[in-house]
């Protein structure tokens, strides 16, 4: 394909082209960053490039959609299409995460780094099995040890975490005060 | 059910029933099950559609050791977490039957004794939404699929070897057999049973063993094909797999 030419100013339009390929054949979530350095080409223009892929996806409502996930981009199949893309997957929604895991997760998630015993004074509860699967999960990564008392192991969300819950990044979490609202 | 359920004006059955039609929580809902002893005390004040800043402690309490005896009753293993928060209530119970001391009240301001478990209560609360946010983060993920791996080298370490791959590495063992020098040194030839014995001290021992210096280790042809049977009598007898890390590569026996 256009691999051969190197380092040739590519028109807008070949450019958007290449980066569709490079995003459908990374197996991960492929970042601007690997994009620019790959193509030789300036981040700004990678930019436009993915934004111009994005918009054609939705303009012509595409059977994929363009996902900006963990801080790279993913061409991903869009909700609606999800039965026959299951039917056809002979696939079913995987298990979910038990409430005391996802309970767990979500103190993680907002209160990175923390330890254990500061999980069980938000959950009122022992954690030790939901921490065991969300780290065969690897939903969260250790973190290293507090420098307090007994120098308890700290927990914190992985990549994975985004990539699974569809995260751009942490920032991208609704505000933990924002729950209050709900509260009462 | 048991028949003494019935005296606490509820059965479990029946109750889970009411929760689903009643409760909003559909994470309660769908996992029928309270995730801590927090958990069950919100449902308990929702139920009971109590202020939480101004809980009814007696009838909460009385509520909460219902469920438990109740869990008890069902086999359900009671954490010692609920049982720490029972304890927990009752104190705050009699503290609140306390007559409170007249010069105490007058001064300063007596701190509710239940204050702190609605701190408590309310910073749960909040993470008990963000748990049910991301719930409903992985059901619309579950929607949407990527492409599958490509197949490369990378991403496919293992592939399972066949009898072909098997009889490959043999041959390979038996041409470099072919270009040493054959030195006539009269050893006792070792019997078969023998090297599915040595064969499988080595696996249980390494828990991982390499074909290549398997059969490398031997000097005659007739040890090689000994040692040939000895794998094939192991991979169809033993919890032992057999592993290719690349396309011709090596053979690994490992141990399941």
């Amino acid at each position: 394909m256009e691999a051969v030419r190197e380092k040739a100013t590519r028109s807008t339009a070949e450019l958007v082209a290449v980066v569709e390929a490079l995003i459908f054949v990374s197996d991960e979530p492929i970042t601007a960053k690997v994009l620019s350095e790959i193509l030789e080409e300036d981040k700004e223009s990678i930019q436009a490039a993915v934004e111009a892929l994005k918009d054609e996806y939705e303009g012509r409502e595409s059977g994929l959609q363009l996902r900006e996930i963990a801080g790279g981009w993913q061409i991903a199949t869009r909700t609606e299409l999800h039965d026959d893309v299951r039917k056809f997957l002979k696939t079913r929604p995987s298990a979910k995460l038990s409430l005391a895991s996802l309970e767990t997760l979500a103190v993680i998630a907002y209160k990175q780094p923390v330890t254990v015993p500061e999980i069980l004074e938000i959950r009122g509860v022992q954690s030790a099995s939901a921490i065991k699967t969300l780290l065969e999960k690897r939903l969260i990564v250790t973190k290293g040890h507090k420098e307090t008392v007994g120098r308890p192991m700290q927990y914190g969300t992985s990549k994975e975490f985004l990539i699974q819950f569809g995260l751009k990044d942490l920032s991208e979490l609704p505000s933990i005060e924002d729950f209050e609202d709900l509260v009462q | 059910m048991q028949e003494h359920t019935e005296q606490y004006s509820f059965d479990f059955h029946r109750e889970t029933a009411e929760i689903v039609a009643e409760s909003r929580d559909e994470l309660s809902i769908k996992i029928g099950e309270f995730a801590g002893p927090l958990d069950l005390l919100l449902f308990l004040i929702r139920q009971e559609q109590a202020n939480i800043f101004d809980i009814p402690i007696a009838k909460i309490t009385d509520e909460y050791l219902k469920y438990i005896r109740l869990m008890k009753s069902l086999d359900i293993a009671v954490a010692a977490d609920f049982l720490v928060m029972a304890a927990t209530l009752i104190e705050i119970k009699s503290k609140m039957l306390l007559p409170r001391e007249p010069s105490e009240s007058e001064n300063e301001e007596i701190e509710d004794p239940r204050q702190e478990l609605v701190d408590r209560l309310l910073e749960y609360e909040k993470f008990k939404s963000a748990a049910q946010m991301l719930y409903e983060r992985t059901t619309v993920e579950e929607a949407i699929f990527e492409r599958g791996q490509i197949e490369s080298d990378e991403n496919n370490a293992e592939i399972s070897a066949t009898v072909f791959d098997l009889i490959t590495v043999f041959q390979k063992i038996l041409a470099r057999q072919k270009e040493e020098i054959q030195m006539e040194i009269h050893r006792e030839e070792i019997s078969l049973a023998d090297m599915i014995r040595n064969l499988k001290r080595r696996i249980f021992q390494d828990s991982e063993v390499s074909l290549l210096n398997f059969f490398g280790e031997m000097h005659t042809k007739r040890e090689l094909v000994t040692a040939f049977m000895a794998v094939l009598e192991i991979v169809r007898t033993e919890s032992v797999k057999l592993l290719q890390k690349t396309t011709f590569g090596d053979i690994v026996l490992r141990r399941v």
